[in-house]
């Protein structure tokens, strides 16, 4: 499943011409990361581990996975925002989003 | 199977069919509306996974504000090229008298 | 190197990785039953220890505060990466020759009532919530990463409903430059107190209240959450702002060429008349 999603979004990448498709296809990289972080800490019948009104006996999933997917996340939006400035700097110098193109430029 | 596994199982292979529906779209648009989706379907699957805080996560940034990015780059990429292809079309009927 | 050679290289790659990823898969726990070592520690230990009910904050501004910290930074590297790129871009467009000081906004349509209407109603309740997400890490799912986005997806709104000049109204580079400092030194500096009581880096050092889950409860937790929201909701502010922008200068930019490809030279009129 993981490996789907990571084969789907990395072939997406080769593939492509565009510049702003490639990033939309590294974030569905990334997206396979989170399903396969939180796939590892699930535990059959665990509740959300939040303690508010629940007994903190009650057998709960594994919180660290989830921590570290909640700053996969918005790292993640980070990374693609200022990717995005870049393509969007490229394509003012060099008018083109390929990036077949834009060897050409090199140097 | 329980009804959480079933309901994971399904959602497993709607987020599946969402990835290859991103990842295939060649029109930037839709792929960036596909994307919303998916981040919607995500943080459905990661709420059955128990986790409502990454849910809550995903909802914001990947359906809401990463979409909302991107829209706005590529309604820039875009306008630049509208207004390139304005000034070469001008250029040229300029060239021609 | 063709696009042919291109996906020759490309299979080969992924075989190799599906190999490793297969072999890596192999040794993972069946789903649904995680032995992890920490996990089962952390929710044994963390509502006694920090007398936060939320354990993933717990987690995320607590026990592994350090970490949250360079990712907070990455975030605001990022932002300040992004801004460099783009405001570079900003200036060679303001130095276009014969620029006019308005836009000619008469023949642009407006924001229809169906759009603006319910973006204004929700902008209260967005920034309310995220406030309240921001705010609430120690009890609930929720904390300074969700506050913060949804705070900057409340000055979106606000974008959607009128334009750009209430956008950068309500949020001046100049703010919002200074909250995001604010939040990123802020966690910094918490971390700095506890050095100087003589604790080690990022210890929770603030009295922990008595009741789990309430909102003096959990000692730095909410305090860090709260910065972490500030960096947030500022960050992602700034970026969005940066790319409206640019998309207005464009807007702004198509009209400057359509009328300058005119003006050097002659006058329209006295082109037609050649």
């Amino acid at each position: 499943m993981v490996a789907w999603i990571l084969a789907v979004g990395l072939h997406g990448i080769v593939t492509s011409r565009d510049l702003i498709h490639q990033i939309i296809c590294l974030v569905v990289v990334q997206s396979s990361t989170y399903v396969l972080l939180l796939g590892v800490g699930y535990v059959t019948g665990g509740v959300a581990p939040y303690f508010y009104d629940i007994s903190q006996r009650a057998k709960a999933v594994d919180p660290v996975v989830q921590a570290l997917t909640l700053t996969d996340i918005v790292v993640e939006a980070a990374v693609t925002a200022l990717l995005l400035s870049f393509a969007v700097q490229a394509h003012k110098r060099f008018g083109t989003l390929d990036p077949h193109e834009l060897v050409e430029f090199r140097g | 199977m329980t009804l959480m596994g079933t309901l994971q199982a399904v959602i497993l292979v709607l987020v599946a069919a969402g990835a290859l529906a991103v990842a295939r779209a060649r029109d930037r648009v839709r792929q960036v509306l596909l994307l919303s989706g998916y981040g919607m379907l995500l943080a459905v699957l990661f709420f059955t996974f128990q986790a409502p805080d990454v849910t809550l996560s995903e909802l914001a940034v990947g359906s809401v504000a990463l979409p909302l990015i991107l829209l706005l780059a590529i309604f820039k990429v875009d306008k630049a090229r509208d207004a390139d292809k304005a000034r070469d079309a001008d250029q040229a009927r300029r060239g021609r008298r | 190197m063709s696009q042919r050679q291109r996906l020759i290289l490309f299979s080969v790659a992924m075989a190799g990785l599906a190999a490793c990823f297969g072999w890596a898969a192999s040794g993972l726990p069946g789903f649904g039953n995680y032995p992890g070592p920490y996990g089962p520690v952390i929710l044994h230990d963390a509502v006694a220890q920090t007398r936060a009910t939320g354990v993933v904050s717990a987690v995320n501004f607590d026990y592994r505060g350090f970490d949250t910290l360079g990712e907070e930074f990455i975030l605001f590297t990022a932002a300040a990466g992004l801004s460099v790129v783009l405001r570079r871009l900003r200036g060679e467009r303001e130095r276009e020759p014969d620029r006019e000081p308005e836009t000619d906004n008469s023949n642009k349509p407006g924001t229809s009532a169906a759009v603006k209407v319910p973006a204004l109603l929700f902008t209260g309740p967005t920034v309310l919530i995220g406030w309240w997400l921001a705010s609430h890490a120690q009890a609930n799912p929720s904390g300074g990463f969700q506050g913060g986005v949804t705070l900057a997806s409340a000055l979106a709104l606000v974008y959607l409903a009128g334009e750009f000049i209430a956008f950068r109204r309500l949020s001046p580079v100049m703010l919002t430059d200074a909250v995001e400092a604010a939040g990123a030194g802020g966690f910094a500096v918490i971390g700095l107190i506890a050095l100087a009581m003589g604790l080690p880096y990022l210890d929770n050092f603030v009295p922990l209240g008595t009741i789990p889950g309430s909102v003096s409860s959990g000692g730095t937790i909410p305090l860090i959450s709260f910065f972490v929201g500030l960096e947030v909701a500022a960050a992602f502010t700034l970026i969005i702002g940066e790319f409206l922008e640019q998309t207005l200068l464009i807007r702004r930019g198509l009209w400057i060429t359509s009328r300058s490809s005119w003006s050097p030279g002659s006058s329209p009129s006295a082109c037609m008349g050649s």
